[in-house]
């Protein structure tokens, strides 16, 4: 892996009125790795997510993207970044109209020039790179079981072939065994497509088998990043709560096994 | 890996040329998503003109590329045994080979759409399957309606199950909040129909006849139609979406699993306001509609508001205004029981709600003007 910087976030300052959520809060993402970001509820994991979208404006410091500021750019070159970022929701965010097949179509048709036939046919292949199978294709996300709908979403978040994905709490609500065939999944995609991943979880196992680090978010900052073997050791309280209270010593066990 | 796609400039280009009896695909630039477009058809083209064994893909000139650039490469060669074979292949490139190799693992071809067929069966078709749908919608009405009858009996019978308090809150939103609208509404209904008859009469001289007109047809009429079409639009799309939304939610699952009955604790409230408000908004719509025409009588036919009140009383028989308020409790209630019905069919997605209540509306106004009809003929026939 290179030490490449994709994506840093400077002295970040998130705050709703009074309540400070994130207070100096540095964070680097580096180019092609799989970044998982924990913290207890209330922590503002998802306000940092949707800080880095630019689905919400810091009050204070900077996010770079490619070292370019975000805030410096035009509404151009904003739309263009956009392009590049796939994100995967925590409820899947389907639009709930249209079926899967004109879901994963609705980005490639607001930003690319081709042919619809053409266009059908790159949805059907995200929709198989997503693990569904093609029967699906023409059902509305209403007919989905949980895990299909995230699969359905996660389609719809590769459409544009981005370089950076965002995954919500990806595996939250699926049972342990979908939940270990979609971590396989964005590990298999991410390695065969280039991705860079950044997933908020709360699932030890996906952090223990395919994170290559993992930020924790605590203190209104980011309290560690580091491969998880390391934070293991962290002394932070909260730290030492999370991976060796019983579910994450259960987690680490079945991993070593 | 991949460099970021900076370079807007970035394009596809390819090149088709035949060596040895063989097509060689020449793709240059970058091949990306935003940039493979026009070269759909050429690909297509050489795909279904050549023998698939005799395709090759030179990937000496290839820039980047990306799943949607494997995808329309592979595409080439995919219906060949051995797509991915070596022979398939010239030139070095870091990524395209594995790209195409593992989007072509992937990738399930969807089916072909389903073929739509137009003609004279499939219109008879399509008109039959309306016709069952509407015959089902209105039989699942009246069971519906059998069904808040019985949690109503029950409740009656057992006064305590009856839940008051959202009752009321139904009351004002049902009668109090809807009556300024109602009573202006009526108003110029009223005073439209002054006008219309004041032409009419004053051009044969019976210009006095504008009390009656206004008399019956506001009394008898438009003072409850005007308060069940609005109520149909107003209280009976509300009943749907909040029920609705309550059903999407779950909330209605919830209450039957702890024990709540969702018809007596959602459905009779809002039935017993409907059928309780709605007398109550048709005489306010009455008044006013009569205040309304007294007022274009007086200013545009010199009739004052002590003789339209006279004539009023001695020509008009008191039976118009009870025809007109015998119909107010069951247009109420039609109408309350379609809104919370179609509340209660919502699924769980956000479309089925926006459906739910346009067929709420559509259905309350449609039962209230036949409900009307039927009144009509029946009230000739009784000589009332």
């Amino acid at each position: 892996m290179s030490d490449d910087i994709l994506i840093s976030v400077r002295n970040l300052r998130s705050a709703f009125g009074p309540h400070v959520v994130h207070e100096h809060l540095d964070l680097d993402i580096r180019r092609g790795e799989i970044l998982g970001i924990v913290g207890g509820s209330g922590t503002g994991k998802t306000v940092l997510l949707n800080t880095i979208l630019g689905l919400k404006q810091p009050e204070g410091g900077e996010i770079l993207l490619n070292g370019q500021r975000l805030a410096e750019m035009s509404e151009r070159e904003r739309r263009q970044i956009d392009s590049r970022l796939g994100v995967l929701f925590q409820n899947g965010a389907l639009f709930t109209s249209l079926s899967v097949l004109e879901n994963v179509m609705a980005p490639l048709r607001e930003h690319i020039d081709m042919p619809v036939s053409l266009m059908e046919e790159i949805a059907g292949m995200k929709i198989g790179l997503a693990g569904l199978d093609p029967s699906a294709a023409d059902r509305f996300p209403s007919e989905l079981s949980g895990g299909m709908r995230k699969r359905a979403a996660l389609a719809r978040a590769l459409a544009l072939d981005p370089e950076i994905l965002f995954l919500d709490e990806p595996t939250a609500g699926l049972d342990p065994i979908g939940a270990a065939a979609f971590d396989n999944l964005i590990l298999e995609l991410s390695q065969a497509l280039g991705l860079t991943v950044v997933m908020i979880t709360h699932d030890l196992d996906s952090l223990y088998s395919i994170c290559d680090r993992v930020a924790v978010l605590a203190d209104k900052r980011v309290e560690a990043v580091a491969p998880i073997r390391d934070l293991l050791n962290n002394p932070h309280p909260w730290i030492k709560e999370y991976f060796h209270g019983p579910r994450g010593r259960a987690a680490l066990a079945g991993k070593e096994n | 890996m991949r460099g970021m796609r900076d370079e807007s400039s970035a394009s596809a280009e390819l090149v088709v040329r035949e060596q040895g009896g063989r097509t060689i695909l020449e793709p240059h630039g970058d091949w990306v998503v935003d940039t493979i477009g026009r070269h759909d058809s050429a690909i297509r083209a050489v795909e279904t003109s050549n023998d698939p064994c005799d395709i090759i893909v030179d990937l000496t000139h290839l820039g980047r590329v990306d799943t949607a650039g494997a995808y329309l490469l592979g595409r080439a060669t995919r219906r060949c045994p051995t797509p991915d074979a070596d022979f398939h292949f010239v030139g070095i490139h870091r990524t395209a080979r594995r790209l195409i190799e593992e989007v072509r693992l992937r990738t399930q071809v969807c089916g072909p759409e389903e073929v739509r067929t137009f003609g004279f069966m499939k219109a008879m078709a399509r008109i039959g399957a309306g016709l069952e749908a509407a015959y089902q919608e209105a039989v699942d009405t009246f069971a519906f309606f059998g069904k808040t009858l019985t949690t109503g009996l029950t409740c009656f019978v057992q006064p305590w199950r009856f839940r008051l308090t959202p009752t009321v809150w139904a009351m004002e939103e049902v009668g109090v909040n809807a009556l300024p609208i109602v009573a202006v509404l009526s108003f110029f209904i009223g005073a439209v129909v002054a006008f219309m008859g004041a032409n009419l009469l004053q051009s044969v001289g019976f210009s006095v006849f504008t009390v009656e007109l206004v008399g019956i047809s506001v009394l008898r009429e438009f003072g409850v139609l005007i308060t069940a079409i609005m109520l149909a639009g107003r209280s009976d799309s509300a009943f749907t979406a909040s029920i609705g939304a309550m059903k999407m939610q779950q909330e209605v699952d919830a209450m039957r699993v702890l024990g709540l009955d969702p018809f007596e604790a959602l459905v009779l409230p809002r039935v017993v306001a409907c059928v309780l408000m709605a007398p109550l908004l048709t005489f306010g719509a009455m008044v006013a509609g009569i205040f309304g025409g007294m007022l274009v009588a007086w200013t545009a036919q010199d009739i004052s508001p002590a003789l339209f009140f006279t004539r009023l009383h001695s020509e008009l028989d008191i039976s118009h205004f009870w025809v007109g308020m015998s119909k107010a409790p069951v247009f109420g209630l039609v109408v309350a029981i379609i809104g919370c019905r179609q509340g209660m069919q919502v699924q769980g997605d956000v479309e089925s709600l926006g459906r739910r209540v346009t067929a709420s509306v559509v259905q309350s106004i449609f039962a209230v003007i036949v409900l009307e009809a039927l009144f009509a003929m029946m009230y000739l026939e009784l000589g009332i």
